[in-house]
């Protein structure tokens, strides 16, 4: 027969299950939709000003800016999806867990990015960052709704398909990827899922 | 609108394996809305708390738990007002969604208070 069981151990026990669903809970709405249209829309236009990949580091210097106001959108779209729902990303178990797995591939890309301009293969670099963007994605969306990874295994198929195509057809993979995923996964996630 | 807060009926009868309560913990215990108390109801609760909508799939893969548990759960708390449910259609795929509604979240944040309650009174 069990030990009987002190009733506040019961309420504690009882607090940690909400305390626990809450957190898996909020990983649904961490991903933003909205945030993702303007970021796709940001690579549309920064598609449309790097033109084919050519080997110079005017290119790469226009996608990096890119990203450096992509990540901006992304981080302040999830900031307020979070807080919208009740649940701050700094106090937020899933946003960590999400954050764990999506930022490795991230830094693997940006140790790979001097080593394929240094080898001659700058014109490659689209392949090689939508690869390895789908692969955060992929990895951080366990972690979200399942259209997250679903998205992230797009990107990671659209950046085979770069390599296995002519280097000059790169800003069109960029445009399709970053910016037509973003856009088109972003309405559906905002649709969706609130916001 | 049926509500299961404070009544006789709806008061949590005491599990043979939990201990007495300390006297100023008995009150709240009383007052617990055994609508929430149960473990699926309070997920579902839970889970809608921190999310403006959920759709029935979503909730079952986060509850781990199956179609119908689910449907009948939901419907408990449908009935008592705590969650309001929209159907909609995605092109040919029926559609339902959760939203908790003012009185679920008050009933949540009670029951939240009744927990929090129980255990200062053990504690003081």
């Amino acid at each position: 027969m069990a030990e009987p069981q002190p009733i506040h151990e019961h309420a504690i026990e009882s607090l940690r299950f909400i305390r626990d669903t809450m957190e898996r809970a909020t990983a649904f709405t961490a991903v933003p939709g909205w945030g993702g249209v303007v970021m796709g829309a940001t690579a549309l236009v920064t598609a449309a000003i790097s033109g084919p990949p050519d080997d110079t580091l005017r290119w790469v210097l226009v996608w990096f800016a890119d990203a450096a106001v992509a990540a901006p959108i992304a981080l302040a779209a999830m900031s307020i999806k979070a807080r919208r729902s009740g649940a701050p990303l700094s106090s937020a178990a899933p946003a960590y867990r999400f954050a764990l797995a999506y930022v490795p591939p991230l830094v693997a890309g940006m140790v790979l990015t001097p080593v394929f301009a240094m080898t001659g293969l700058m014109a490659r670099l689209p392949g090689c960052w939508l690869l390895l963007y789908g692969t955060a994605v992929a990895t951080g969306g366990a972690f979200s709704v399942r259209i997250v990874p679903i998205m992230g295994l797009c990107f990671m198929a659209l950046g085979v398909v770069a390599f296995a195509s002519p280097a000059a057809w790169g800003h069109w993979f960029m445009a399709a990827g970053f910016g037509g995923f973003h856009m088109v996964f972003g309405i559906i996630i905002a649709r969706r899922y609130g916001g | 609108m049926a509500r299961a807060v404070a009544s006789p009926k709806s008061q949590v009868p005491r599990p043979s394996h939990v201990a007495s309560p300390a006297p100023a913990a008995k009150k709240s215990t009383l007052e617990l809305d055994r609508l929430i108390h149960e473990r699926l109801r309070l997920g579902i609760v839970s889970a809608l708390a921190v999310n403006p909508r959920l759709t029935f799939n979503d909730l079952k893969r986060l509850l781990k738990t199956t179609d119908g548990n689910l449907s009948v759960h939901a419907r408990k708390l449908e009935e008592a007002d705590y969650i309001a449910v929209d159907k909609s259609f995605d092109g040919r795929v029926p559609r339902t969604e959760f939203r908790l509604t003012a009185a679920g979240r008050k009933a949540f944040e009670k029951y939240l208070a009744h927990m929090e309650a129980l255990i200062k009174a053990v504690r003081e």
